[in-house]
């Protein structure tokens, strides 16, 4: 077993008033990877608002999104064999339906080469 | 005599049930867990000797006191015996407490106290938690190893390790039973739940090949249960959950067998017959459950369960479905997985579920296929078949075996 982050980034927030029926297609569909056992981390959502980046030389500037469109709305670890196995569990994600996108990373273990 | 016969057969494995666990707790109180092997041999003892007498000369008027003077006797012998061996052979080692016999009492309160007690010890932490609630299905109810395997869906040779493995590392920690320690009483509370939820499933899910539906086994979980609300630290939201799910689960217990004692899926079931006191004790325990800020699995199971309760609610499947989903999210179980995708089905149509079943990709399990087999039977009839035979071939029950066949024979029809 590998696990492997998603990133859900999105252009407009998802969190901001999602209708009953997209909370019910979210929660469905990460229920799904839970039932297929695949689910390491359910993780957590990311606020668009309050947001900071923190840069060189004392400088903090608000929020994530202001150079560049997406930002991070969230992330959660799943646990799979191989890369397509997570690609296609992201590939169902509601986020897509959205305008969204999904990365997916593995994660290194320790002695792992990149 | 033919008459009494029967009755003798039915009513032993009866008692057995009920009271081995109440005298073995009692018996084992007075020796320490490390010695719990003494106490089922002398009520084993007990047992054999009633078998014998009670067919010769017929039963006796109360059977179960019958049984805890016989099992006091033998423990006066035993304890005799050890006297004797200890003041002959080391004197010097003698035990103060055995240079007077205790007297057993077999009074309800102790029977309680006894039976908390050793439900405790026996669910101790240096056990991982599979091995804690297979030998207390073991010691505290009675369970056979292939009870047990069927409870795990494992075999009866690993849970027979299992156990030895268990019972070894239990008398190695050295635990006292006769003191109800707070901290070990929270500490150990989590895994008497789940041996509770066990023994409930055991009985409500019938595996059992001579009884289709165990109802003293549910029974006996909720007494265990109950047990734990009249103390008052183990009285906590959780076994008030644990109580409701268990409330709520038994009031179909008459509604799910028919005249034949086949099974009825719940769709078919005659809901005059679910048990309405039970449902009201459910709500009880299910408030009380709802105090403070825990919310246990058995808070969402609970829920579930109220849900099948309610009868023409419109969004009752809805509901379901996000506790299911909830309760995939803080505990994965192959089960879980399965009940949940039904209730997706019952939502969203049988045809879209098709593809959420598959991911479950359980296909070793019998609950799988029979999913499978349902929700392909409305457009894809032989595939359903398939899916029914291949769940057949993975069970071992006779109720199972006969619902299936039953499916098979009407989607057979449509042919």
């Amino acid at each position: 077993m590998k696990e492997f982050l998603l990133i859900f980034r999105n252009s407009t927030n998802p969190h901001a008033n999602p209708s009953p029926e997209q909370m019910q297609e979210r929660m469905n569909w990460m229920a799904s990877v839970a039932a297929q056992n695949k689910l390491a981390d359910k993780g957590n959502r990311l606020s668009a608002t309050q947001a900071k980046t923190v840069k060189p030389g004392n400088v903090v500037t608000d929020g994530p999104y202001t150079e560049i469109k997406e930002f991070i709305s969230g992330y959660m670890i799943v646990k799979t064999e191989t890369i397509e196995e997570a690609i296609a569990i992201a590939q169902e994600n509601p986020i897509l339906k959205d305008g969204g996108n999904v990365e997916i990373r593995a994660v290194l273990q320790p002695n792992e080469k990149n | 005599m033919e008459e009494q016969n029967t009755s003798f057969h039915q009513l032993l494995p009866n008692l057995f049930r009920l009271e081995y666990t109440k005298m073995t707790a009692v018996i084992g109180r007075h020796f320490g867990l490390q010695h719990i092997a003494i106490a089922e041999d002398i009520v084993s003892e007990t047992f054999l000797i009633a078998m014998n007498s009670w067919a010769e000369k017929g039963i006796p008027e109360n059977p179960t006191a019958w049984l805890y003077t016989v099992a006091k006797n033998k423990l006066k012998d035993y304890l005799k015996h050890e006297k004797i061996f200890n003041d002959k052979v080391s004197p010097v080692l003698q035990a103060a407490s055995q240079s007077e016999l205790p007297e057993v009492e077999f009074s309800p309160e102790n029977i309680n106290d006894s039976v908390l007690a050793m439900i405790f010890a026996v669910c101790s932490p240096i056990n991982p938690p599979s091995s804690q609630i297979a030998l207390a299905l073991q010691i505290l109810c009675g369970f056979s190893i292939t009870e047990i395997a069927h409870a795990f869906l494992s075999n009866p040779e690993t849970i027979r390790k299992r156990i030895q493995r268990a019972r070894k590392q239990l008398r190695e920690d050295n635990f006292e039973i006769k003191t109800l320690e707070k901290e070990a009483l929270i500490s150990r509370l989590a895994a008497v739940h789940t041996t509770i939820y066990l023994l409930f499933n055991e009985g409500y899910l019938s595996t059992s090949e001579n009884q289709v539906i165990r109802q003293d086994l549910c029974s006996e979980a909720i007494r265990l249960a109950l047990i734990l609300t009249t103390n008052n630290i183990t009285n906590t939201p959780a076994t008030n959950a644990l109580l409701a799910l268990l409330c709520y689960q038994s009031s179909r217990l008459q509604a799910r067998l028919n005249a034949d004692g086949e099974l009825i899926l719940f769709d078919q079931q005659d809901t005059s017959l679910w048990n309405q006191e039970l449902i009201t004790q459910g709500h009880h325990f299910i408030i009380n459950a709802c105090t403070g800020n825990e919310l246990s699995k058995y808070h969402l199971e609970a829920g579930i369960a109220y849900w099948h309760t309610t009868i023409g609610n419109k969004n009752k499947w809805e509901n379901i479905l996000s506790l299911y989903n909830e309760l995939l999210l803080i505990d994965y179980s192959p089960i879980t997985a399965l009940n949940r995708t039904f209730a997706y089905a019952k939502v969203y149509g049988a045809e879209t579920s098709i593809q959420e079943a598959l991911k479950l990709n359980l296909s070793d399990n019998y609950y799988y296929h029979s999913l499978l087999g349902y929700l392909y039977s409305e457009n894809h009839v032989q595939l359903a078949i398939s899916h029914y035979q291949k769940a057949k071939s993975l069970t071992q029950s006779p109720a199972e075996i006969k619902a299936i066949d039953k499916e098979i024979q009407a989607l057979k029809n449509l042919l």
